[in-house]
C-alpha cells in the first residue's frame, strides 16, 4: 500500500472512532456546551470536523502519491 | 383555490418542467439517461446524491424520532457522516472501474469483478426488492404533506398519483439529469424550510435552542441521551445500527449507481469532504420534534409532530410551502429509484439473464418502458394495497448492506472469490429475513443486519481462502 494511502486511512478512522467507538464514553447531557446537551454536542463536533479529516486526507494523498495516468491525462 | 394549493402545485409544476427541460439538449442513450453520460461536476453530483439522502424522512421521520424517540434519532447525523468518510475511500476506485468497462449499474460491477452472471441477476433482484419499499415510503410520505398541509382540499392518492405520473414524465424523458436538476429547487426549498421551522420554534416557544433543551433537561433529562424513550435502542444498538446504516449507505443501487455520474474520480473525493455540511439541516429537523415534544405532547403518531407543529406556529399559507418542500422532498428520491429499479430490469434482468445479444438501443428502449411498468407498479401497490410492502421496508437497509463485502473486497482484495461473495450474500440475507421476521431484532442488543454483516463477511472471506480458484 502506498505512503500516502495509509496515513490517509489512519486518518479516515478518526470519524468512526470518535462518532462510534466513543459514545459510551459521552452518552450524557450534561454538562451543557453552547445550548446542546453533552452527547449532541459531542456528535455535532465530529461531524463538523469530518470534512476537515478528510480534506487533510486528500492532501495527504496528493503529496506522498505520485499522480497516476488517469489524473496525468 | 387556496393559497396553500396553489403553492404546492405551482412547485411540482415547475419542477416537472425543469426535469424534462433537463434533458432536452442531449441525445438520450443509456449512458446519458443512467450515469448523465459521466460529465457531473461536483455541484451536480453533490445535488443529486444530496437528493437521494434528504427524503421525506428526513421531513417527518427525524422530527418524528426526536419526538417519540428522543436521542435515537441522533443515528441519523453519525451514520451520514460515516457514509461520506466510507465513499472518499471506495467510490474513487469503483468510479475508475466503471469508466474502464463502462458501468451502468451495481449488479454491472458484481458481474465484471466475479464474471458470474447469474450473481448478477441476484444481485439486481435483491437491489429491486429492497427499492420498492423504499419507494412506496416515499410516496406514503408526499401523500400524507400534500393532504395536510392543503388542509385536505387534495387527498393523499390525488396528490399521490398527480406527481408521481410527473416525476415519472422526467424519469422517462430526462433519466439522471432530471433528479439532480429537479434537486435544485428541492434543495433551495427544503434548505428554506427547515432553516426557517428549526431555529424559528425553538425560539417562538422558548426564547432560543439552549433554552429549548434547558426546558427539555429539566422536564426529563433521559430523553436527550441514549436510549431515550426507545429501551431497544441502547448505545450499543446504535453503535451496531451507524456502522450497519453507514456502511450499507452506498450499497443501495440506486446511491450507488450515481457514483458512476461523476466526471474524475476528484469530484468524487471533493465531494465526500464537503457532504457532511448537508447534515447541518438534519439538526435543524430534530430541532421541531424536540419543540414539539414539549409544546405539543400525547401526538398518537410521532411521524405527525413536524406539520403538527407547523400548523400551530405559522399560517396556512406556510403550511402549503412546506407542503410543496416536502412534495419535490419526495419527488426527487422517487424518480432516482424508478429510473434505476427500470435499469435494472431492463439491462440486469432482461439482458443479463435472458438476452446478452441485445444491443444498447433496445436495453435504452426497454428501460425507458419499465419506468412505465414500475409507475405502474408502485402507483397501483401505493393507492390500493398500501401495507402491502411493509415488512420489506424492514429489511431494505439490512438487504443492501450486504453487497458491502463484495464491493468492498472486489476492489480492493485479490483473493475473494466468486463463490466466497455468493455463499456469504446468501447466507447474510438469509439471516436478515430469520432474526428480523423470527422477532430477534434486535439480537443481543445489536441490530440483527449488523449481526447479519459479520457472519457474511466472514463466510465470504473464509470461503475465498479456503476455495482457492
Amino acid at each position: 500500500m502506498r505512503k500516502g494511502t495509509r496515513f490517509a486511512l489512519l486518518l479516515g478512522a478518526v470519524p468512526f472512532l470518535m462518532l462510534v467507538f466513543a459514545l459510551p464514553f459521552v452518552n450524557r447531557a450534561e454538562p451543557v456546551i453552547l445550548g446542546f446537551p453533552f452527547v449532541l454536542f459531542w456528535i455535532l463536533l465530529w461531524v463538523a470536523l469530518t470534512p476537515l479529516v478528510l480534506f487533510l486526507a486528500y492532501k495527504i494523498e496528493k503529496k506522498f502519491n505520485p499522480p497516476d495516468d488517469e489524473e496525468k491525462r | 383555490m387556496n393559497a396553500a394549493l396553489l403553492i404546492i402545485s405551482g412547485t411540482i409544476l415547475v419542477s416537472t418542467l425543469v426535469g424534462v427541460y433537463a434533458g432536452r439538449r442531449v441525445k438520450m442513450n443509456l449512458e446519458n439517461w443512467t450515469v448523465g453520460g459521466r460529465q457531473f461536476g461536483v455541484v451536480l453530483i453533490w445535488l443529486l446524491m444530496a437528493g437521494e439522502i434528504y427524503t421525506t424522512f428526513t421531513f417527518l421521520g427525524a422530527s418524528g424520532w426526536a419526538y417519540s424517540k428522543g436521542a435515537p434519532t441522533y443515528y441519523i447525523l453519525i451514520y451520514g457522516t460515516l457514509a461520506y468518510t466510507l465513499s472518499f475511500f471506495i467510490l474513487p476506485e469503483l468510479w475508475k472501474l466503471g469508466k474502464r468497462h463502462g458501468l451502468h449499474t451495481q449488479p454491472d460491477f458484481f458481474i465484471k469483478i466475479y464474471r458470474s452472471r447469474a450473481l448478477g441477476v441476484l444481485v439486481a433482484v435483491i437491489g429491486i426488492v429492497s427499492i420498492l419499499p423504499y419507494l412506496q415510503l416515499q410516496l406514503a410520505g408526499l401523500g400524507f404533506i400534500v393532504e395536510v398541509a392543503s388542509n385536505g382540499a387534495v387527498g393523499s392518492k390525488l396528490a399521490i398519483g398527480i406527481s408521481f405520473i410527473l416525476t415519472c414524465v422526467f424519469v422517462y424523458t430526462s433519466g439522471i439529469r432530471g433528479s439532480a436538476w429537479v434537486s435544485v429547487i428541492k434543495d433551495i426549498m427544503m434548505i428554506a424550510a427547515v432553516a426557517i421551522v428549526g431555529l424559528g420554534v425553538p425560539r417562538i416557544y422558548f426564547g432560543g435552542i439552549g433554552k429549548m433543551f434547558k426546558a427539555i433537561i429539566a422536564q426529563k433529562p433521559e430523553h436527550l441521551v441514549f436510549p431515550g424513550a426507545a429501551p431497544s435502542m441502547d448505545v450499543l444498538w446504535i453503535m451496531s445500527t451507524v456502522l450497519l446504516t453507514g456502511l450499507g449507505f452506498y450499497m443501495w443501487p440506486h446511491v450507488f449507481g450515481s457514483a458512476f455520474s461523476a466526471k474524475s474520480e476528484k469530484v468524487i473525493k471533493r465531494n465526500a469532504i464537503i457532504m457532511p455540511f448537508y447534515q447541518i439541516p438534519i439538526l435543524l429537523v430534530f430541532m421541531v420534534g424536540f419543540t414539539a415534544f414539549l409544546v405539543l405532547p400525547g401526538l398518537k403518531n410521532g411521524d405527525t409532530a413536524f406539520l403538527a407543529l407547523v400548523q400551530k406556529t405559522y399560517p396556512s399559507w406556510f403550511l402549503g410551502f412546506i407542503g410543496a418542500a416536502g412534495a419535490v422532498t419526495a419527488m426527487v428520491p422517487a424518480s432516482i429509484l424508478v429510473l434505476f429499479a427500470a435499469a435494472l430490469l431492463a439491462k440486469n434482468v432482461y439482458q443479463t439473464g435472458f438476452n446478452p445479444e441485445a444491443g444498447e438501443d433496445r436495453i435504452m428502449r426497454l428501460s425507458r418502458a419499465m419506468v412505465l411498468v414500475v409507475m405502474t407498479a408502485a402507483l397501483a401497490l401505493a393507492l390500493f394495497f398500501p401495507n402491502a410492502l411493509v415488512n420489506l421496508l424492514l429489511i431494505g437497509y439490512d438487504g443492501v448492506s450486504q453487497f458491502f463485502p463484495g464491493v468492498v473486497l472486489g476492489l480492493f482484495w485479490k483473493r475473494v472469490s466468486r463463490a466466497g461473495v455468493v455463499c456469504g450474500l446468501v447466507a447474510g440475507i438469509a439471516l436478515v429475513i430469520f432474526l428480523v421476521f423470527g422477532g430477534h431484532d434486535p439480537f443481543l442488543g445489536l441490530n440483527a443486519g449488523f449481526v447479519a454483516l459479520a457472519v457474511n463477511a466472514v463466510i465470504t472471506v473464509g470461503v475465498s481462502l479456503l476455495a482457492k480458484s
